[in-house]
């Protein structure tokens, strides 16, 4: 039962990969924009090419090196063998970098805004939220509902747009955007910090306040059905202190369906990383993909988006295969 | 008999306030706990006798409020206490085996530690390994091994939550237990078996119980003295011999005869009528509608729960008193 | 069942009056629709055209809101856009629950190898995030229009209505009335027009401003990555015009800024709507809020 529940978990993991891989080989080649035809508008920009014979090899050239020039299911088969081993081909527009390199870079920024800001975001909302629930909590915590409705019903990037006209253009206290200041170089030293730091706070502001209030809604939710248990009755019969009951009765056992939301909402991270990169020029996932979308790169298109679609699929599947342990009313 | 008494508790009234109407669960109840005794408590679903056994503890929730009463416990009364003086008497002085034991562990703490907090709120001084010492030494007198101190609820059997609930309710050698349907969500053999544990526990403690349930033959089993409850009222109070032998109440005398005998085969009688809602309550006394025996008088006037000789009480305007 | 669908919608008719979310959010609603349908009388629209009024002019008595730095006049501009981002909103919402309605009532209904196919593809593509396809998808479409991308994201935005109408048809199955019913001869066509239908028509309602809510959000996102249709002035796209000539370091406040507040009214209305529906429909939420 068990078991057979694990292969068809696998099963279909492995269903939406190589699905997400298809659509991936399919829509691009569905897009207007040519490829080679970008890359040579640019030569021309650059004065490079002048047109012609020299034109034509240029293309023949690029088409056998991106193997644009084999049979459709061909070229099919040879991208699903490649991306299924993580090998996404080099970028068009940044020849001869490879996708996964590109991706490789981009990673640590997406994941050290973004990443960050979730945790953040939902330890302080499953505080809020649990205390909102707690009879005994002070008054004042009602009075944050109506607030986080409001915030959690707001896009996080048109929150953002007010932030940086407020912080960065009228008081002049942060960056306008970037990772870090231009001119500096990435390495590992205090100053390198702060100044990510200092460029990070407005884009994480803007993440925190809009899904704070998911969290604390949905940490209420639960947590209401938790404070209905009997195993709180015993508790409170018990004469434990509130604080026990409150974080190892009620919190502990609330945070649970959280979790689920949690592994969820980290493994969309990345996905959810496009507008916010773009609005605060932020050099992550979804900065490429933006780049990328603009510059007809199919390859880094394919490349980004099957990634995107792999993290969601995994954290999907983790969560769907640790839940049995995390909770053990569940029947195994 | 002048024996000491545990628990006495004085016109206790509990009520539900919903949509601007108010429901008596609670109704005037007053009755003596003596120490060492098992009273047991029985009524049909919604008469109002877990209502009484939280409020007790005064853990009802909203929207049950307290309107009235007293419950004196050492001689100071437990519905009058601050929420600290609450919180260090229960469980100390007064403890509870809870009705739906099977979900009254908490899924992620393993029993060790949902047994050590309840003396670690407590501040008795123990040490842990003494702590320890006695978590073994209780799982043991219910019957249970050691290694269960390890182990999660989700893998005991309900028997074994129920004994291990039972445990924790004596942890602290309280002088009264509320026992709210102890055995309830058990299947029958368990059920013999696990009041059998609860009453050796409870005699060799010499602690005073409350037994609420509805099984009349677990009570006949285990309880002293019997207490019956109608919509939120008590109608009748008598040793548990005496009951059986003689039921005073005609809603006792119904409940005896619904009982299903060893000796002949005959149909279950039951009871005709349901319970009232408590939010219709009929005029007079509750239970005319559904007595047998019920006269004009009983439509008008409430009876009130009287002597009725030495050891028993009961509020029927149709029992007569029995000099002593 | 007429009488069962009447007697919940007079349900619905007294709850409306007893929670003030409902209200609040209908008041927000109706107000940018008002906008809408009576702005024009009051403004000349022909100014939400590019070089019709004097470029990156600050708030006066002529231009309430200025200009932007295409010659536009931004009311003018939100005169407009705000009914074509709702029209947007509606037409993906509505494309999206009918077929999610659909899908979801016939795989609950019918059971077997059809809802194995249905519910796989819905648990599939409810993994695949949305966005990066919506992306893909929007990038390779010559010229976008409020109707193209109302389509694109309404293939997307079936998953969620599909899956709990089938839950919820399940359960009707098995409901007394509808065995009575199938005793009785009748056809699955009417069992679920009459017997079926009126009792999901309530979640399906809900489903609705859950999903033109997001419809909505998604469409903002694609327009403010510049996917958006490049000739109709939508309160994204003034967004996304605003970004790209850089109206916010050059402190044309009054051009992205107008588009983000009735944004936000819009979203904080359709939230309050789509949430008081959820409690109606679901009874156990409102003992929360």
């Amino acid at each position: 039962m068990k078991q057979a529940y694990f292969i068809r978990r696998l099963i279909m993991f492995f269903v939406v990969v190589v699905l997400a891989a298809t659509l991936n080989f399919i829509i691009p080649r569905l897009a207007p924009g040519d490829p080679i035809g970008a890359v040579l508008e640019e030569l021309r920009a650059r004065g490079a090419s002048t047109g012609g014979d020299a034109e034509d090899e240029i293309v023949a050239a690029y088409r056998a090196r991106f193997g644009l020039d084999q049979p459709i299911q061909i070229q099919y088969f040879r991208f699903l063998f490649n991306t299924l081993r993580f090998d996404l081909g080099y970028s068009i527009s940044y020849y001869p970098q490879k996708v996964e390199a590109a991706l490789l870079r981009s990673l640590p920024w997406t994941v050290g805004l973004l990443a960050i800001s979730t945790l953040l975001s939902f330890a302080a909302g499953s505080f809020f939220g649990a205390m909102m629930a707690w009879p005994r909590a002070p008054g004042v915590m009602q009075r944050f509902v109506p607030m986080f409705m409001v915030l959690s019903a707001v896009p996080y990037y048109l929150l953002g747009l007010i932030l940086v006209y407020i912080f960065a253009f009228v008081m002049r206290l942060l960056p306008l955007g970037g990772a870090y200041s231009s001119g500096t170089v990435p390495r590992l030293d205090l100053d390198f910090l702060l100044d990510v730091i200092r460029h990070g706070i407005l884009p994480a502001l803007s993440i925190l306040l809009t899904s704070v209030g998911f969290w604390a809604l949905g940490m209420r939710g639960t947590m209401v059905t938790v404070l209905g248990e009997d195993y709180l009755t015993l508790a409170e019969a018990k004469g434990l202190p509130d604080r026990r009951i409150f974080f190892a009765y009620a919190m502990r056992n609330a945070l649970l369906p959280q979790v689920t939301s949690l592994a969820i909402a980290l493994g969309t991270v990345a996905s959810g990383s496009v507008l916010v990169e773009v609005v605060f020029n932020y050099p992550g996932i979804g900065w490429l993909l933006y780049n990328a979308l603009r510059s007809s790169d199919y390859y880094m298109v394919q490349g980004v988006t099957f990634f995107l679609v792999l993290t969601v699929a995994v954290s999907v599947l983790i969560v769907d295969l640790i839940y049995p342990l995390l909770d053990p009313r569940i029947e195994r | 008999m002048s024996q000491d008494i545990a628990l006495q508790v004085n016109n206790l009234r509990v009520s539900y306030k919903t949509g601007g109407q108010e429901v008596k669960a609670v109704d005037d109840v007053s009755f003596k706990l003596y120490a060492g005794e098992r009273l047991g408590i029985v009524g049909e679903s919604g008469s109002g006798k877990t209502t009484l056994a939280l409020a007790l503890m005064r853990l009802h929730k909203p929207p049950a409020s307290i309107e009235g009463g007293e419950a004196l416990l050492d001689g100071r009364d437990l519905l009058a206490l601050d929420r600290e003086e609450m919180r260090s008497t229960r469980w100390s002085k007064l403890s509870l085996i809870p009705q739906g034991s099977m979900n009254s562990l908490n899924p992620v703490i393993k029993i060790k530690h949902q047994m050590a907090d309840a003396i670690e709120a407590h501040e008795r001084g123990w040490t842990k390994s003494e702590i320890s010492k006695r978590i073994w030494h209780l799982l043991g007198r219910v019957g249970l091994p050691e290694s269960v101190a390890e182990m999660y609820p989700h893998e005991l059997s309900g028997g074994m939550k129920q004994r291990v609930c039972i445990a924790l309710a004596i942890i602290l050698e309280p002088s009264v237990i509320i026992a709210d349907e102890p055995t309830s969500a058990l299947d029958v053999v368990v059920q013999r078996v696990v009041m059998q544990t609860l009453n050796d526990v409870q005699a060799q403690l010499n602690a005073a119980m409350i037994i609420i349930g509805h099984d009349m033959g677990l009570m006949a089993q285990s309880a002293d003295r019997l207490a019956v409850m109608y919509a939120g009222k008590m109608v009748e109070v008598s040793p548990i011999g005496s009951f059986f032998k003689d039921p005073q109440h005609p809603y006792s005398k119904l409940l005896i005869s619904s009982l299903p005998s060893p000796e002949e085969k005959r149909e279950l009688a039951g009871i005709p009528g349901s319970q009232p809602s408590l939010l219709e309550l009929p005029s007079g006394c509750a239970f005319h509608p559904r007595c047998p025996v019920a006269v004009d008088h009983c439509k008008q006037v409430i009876p009130e729960l009287r002597d009725i000789s030495g050891d028993r009480r009961a509020a029927c305007h149709l029992v007569e008193d029995q000099a002593s | 069942m007429i009488e069962t669908f009447l007697r919940r919608s007079k349900a619905a008719g007294s709850y409306i009056l007893r929670t003030p979310k409902l209200l609040l959010g209908l008041v927000l609603l109706s107000s940018l629709l008002l906008l809408g349908l009576l702005g024009p009388q009051f403004v000349d629209v022909e100014k939400a055209r590019p070089i019709s009024v004097k470029p990156s002019q600050p708030p006066s008595a002529e231009y309430p809101l200025g200009t932007d730095s295409g010659g536009r006049d931004v009311l003018a501009v939100i005169i407009v856009g705000t009914p074509q981002t709702l029209r947007m909103g509606l037409l993906a919402g509505i494309v999206g629950v009918v077929l999610g309605t659909s899908l979801g009532l016939i795989a609950g209904y019918f059971g077997g190898r059809i809802d194995m196919i249905i519910s796989t593809a819905t648990d599939t593509m409810l993994t695949i995030p949305p966005l990066a396809i919506l992306l893909v998808v929007a990038a390779s479409v010559r010229t976008m229009s409020v109707e193209n991308m109302a389509l694109i994201i309404a293939l997307l935005s079936w998953m969620f209505p599909a899956r709990t109408i089938r839950a919820q048809v399940l359960s009707l199955r098995e409901q007394p009335y509808v065995h009575m019913a199938r005793l009785a001869g009748l056809s699955d066509i009417r069992i679920i027009f009459e017997e079926i239908m009126p009792n999901i028509l309530p979640l399906a309602a809900a489903s609705f401003v859950g999903a033109t809510s997001g419809a909505i959000l998604a469409g903002i996102g694609l327009e403010v990555l510049g996917m958006g249709p490049q000739r109709t002035p939508t309160l994204g796209m003034t967004i996304y015009w605003a970004q790209l000539y850089s109206a916010l370091i050059r402190g044309l406040w009054w051009w992205w800024l107008p588009p983000i507040l009735v944004l936000i009214v819009l979203f904080v209305g359709l939230f309050l709507v789509s949430a008081a529906m959820d409690e109606f429909v679901n009874p156990r939420l409102r003992k929360t809020g």
